[in-house]
């Protein structure tokens, strides 16, 4: 069975600055991948591109062994089969949580009003919303909207969740009824690739904690081999600093 | 749960009874202050040497009435008009946005058709298009060329439209990208993209300008009797002519503000609603 994610030699450019330079990553089925590294090390755009939002200037991704890169692919048919989730919710403001979350299982997959408000309805319950299905998002709490947010991707019944630094715009006391959320998620076998600024998180619920720098993959293994005893010296330098800003 | 009604304080009761007054206060210097400028206006006219011959010239109740029939078969035809152009012009409008706002190569030609569209309308005066489509287009003597009155509301729609198009576009760019890469990861398409998440927060976001330009709308449709069809201002020009009194201006001016209170209601109250859905 191929591993459910494949990067290989990956480039990614802004303004000829290389963002990604040849970064390879492999995620097997039921595993969680946390990516960590410095702001600008290219945790967010390595997910925005396997989301197809941003173009890669080389390499290749696959999906379940298909190649996505290929420019001959329909990128809507590919993101139906991941589900991203993205530091500031981005919730449609003009549509109740219960609307938000339907969406794409009716404009998209095609499911009929009921059925689908049933499923949104369920996934709310067993996240503890429920009440709010016929809420604005700007009623929420941070913690509520990333966690309808999360619902929202979950619609969708992904084969990939990607996190991209979910609970960076959270108030402290916000951050762990989401990061309890993530942890259901791998209690059900999701695979996830999320790219975090809590170590704590990546240790507690990460298989495997990826540090990137300068673009690419410098030291990856089990989160208390990277996180307790680093080998390369930039992931060493990188972890001092979050211990002594008290992040760990 | 035994919930007793709270029982604002000696200090709170204070303030209330201070804030009473003042509002009463308030209220008070606004009336007086209405009624000294009201009497001084009232005065000012009525008192100048040449207001007697004024009052009959523009404001005769015999040539008032006499004139209204007309005037409101003009209005009537305004008003027709003001809906039919509003409706096209709307329409042509978001079209033209979409148009501006597609990307991807294949849509160089329209874009560019689109921008130089609104560019072109928007700088042409009004009165130039009016006249080259309801003289220029019947000198072609072409078979089936519309009447003069729908030749004059397609010249309305198409300037109209370059300035609404604009507002349309002003209103999709201003919704955050973000949105639009929400609406793509959840696998939705462009179109539906557009259509479920873009448009809505768009349109929302500048009704109110909309609106104002309706409303701006509603006083150019007269501009149509440059080419013949006889509007409320047009019929005030006729009957004026025929007893040289300009009372009916007067007549046409009152009607066409009544005809502008309700629109112009209706843009405060979106505009409030806007900015209250955005405060709250």
């Amino acid at each position: 069975m191929p591993p459910v994610l494949t990067c290989r030699g990956v480039r990614k450019e802004f303004g000829g600055q290389p963002v990604l330079a040849d970064l390879d990553l492999t995620v097997a089925e039921h595993e969680v991948v946390a990516l960590i590294g410095a702001s600008g090390s290219g945790k967010s755009t390595l997910l925005r591109c396997v989301n197809l939002l941003e173009e890669i200037d080389d390499g290749v991704i696959e999906l379940d062994g298909e190649d996505i890169s290929d420019p001959r692919v329909d990128p809507d048919r590919v993101r139906r089969r991941i589900g991203m989730v993205f530091q500031s919710y981005n919730l449609f403001p003009h549509l109740s949580v219960l609307a938000n979350i339907t969406l794409a299982p009716r404009r998209v997959h095609r499911r009929d009003r009921a059925e689908a408000e049933a499923q949104a309805r369920d996934l709310l319950a067993r996240v503890g919303l429920a009440d709010k299905a016929d809420a604005y998002p700007d009623r929420l709490s941070g913690g509520q909207q990333q966690r309808v947010a999360i619902v929202r991707a979950l619609a969708n019944s992904p084969r990939l969740m990607l996190l991209d630094e979910i609970t960076s715009a959270l108030d402290p006391e916000l951050v762990g009824e989401v990061l309890a959320m993530v942890r259901d998620l791998k209690a059900d076998g999701m695979t996830m690739v999320l790219a975090t600024h809590e170590m704590g998180f990546a240790r507690d619920v990460a298989d495997r904690v990826c540090f990137l720098d300068g673009g690419r993959v410098i030291e990856q293994g089990p989160p208390e081999q990277v996180l307790g005893e680093p080998v390369q010296p930039r992931t060493r330098q990188f972890l001092r600093r979050i211990i002594d800003a008290g992040r760990l | 749960m035994t919930l007793t009604a709270h029982v604002p304080s000696a200090v709170q009761r204070r303030r209330l009874a201070y804030r009473r007054r003042q509002t009463v206060r308030s209220v008070l210097v606004a009336a007086a202050s209405t009624a000294v400028l009201g009497t001084l206006l009232v005065v000012a006219v009525t008192g100048a040497p040449g207001w007697d011959r004024v009052r009959r010239s523009f404001l005769d109740p015999t040539i008032a009435r006499d004139a209204l029939p007309d005037v409101l078969t003009g209005l009537w035809l305004n008003l027709r008009l003001l809906v039919c152009c509003a409706v096209g012009a709307l329409l042509l409008g978001l079209l033209v946005a979409l148009l501006r706002t597609l990307r991807g190569p294949v849509f160089f030609p329209v874009r560019a058709l689109a921008a130089g569209y609104t560019y072109t309308f928007r700088g042409l005066p009004l009165i130039i298009v009016l006249y080259l489509l309801t003289l220029g287009v019947p000198g072609l003597r072409l078979a089936g060329t519309p009447s003069v009155l729908v030749l004059g509301a397609l010249a309305l729609i198409v300037t109209y439209g370059g300035y609404l198009a604009e507002v349309f576009r002003a209103g999709i760019e201003s919704v955050h990208p973000s949105q639009f890469a929400a609406a793509r990861s959840l696998g939705l398409t462009y179109r539906q993209a557009m259509r479920h998440v873009i448009l809505p927060q768009a349109v929302r976001r500048v009704a109110p300008p909309l609106l104002n330009d309706v409303v701006a709308l509603q006083k150019d449709v007269g501009l149509v009797s440059l080419a013949g069809p006889i509007d409320a201002v047009r019929a005030a020009q006729i009957a004026t002519a025929e007893s040289f009194n300009y009372t009916p201006y007067i007549v046409a001016g009152v009607l066409f503000v009544l005809l502008a209170i309700p629109l112009i209601a209706v843009t405060d109250w979106v505009t409030l609603r806007a900015a209250r859905r955005a405060g709250r």
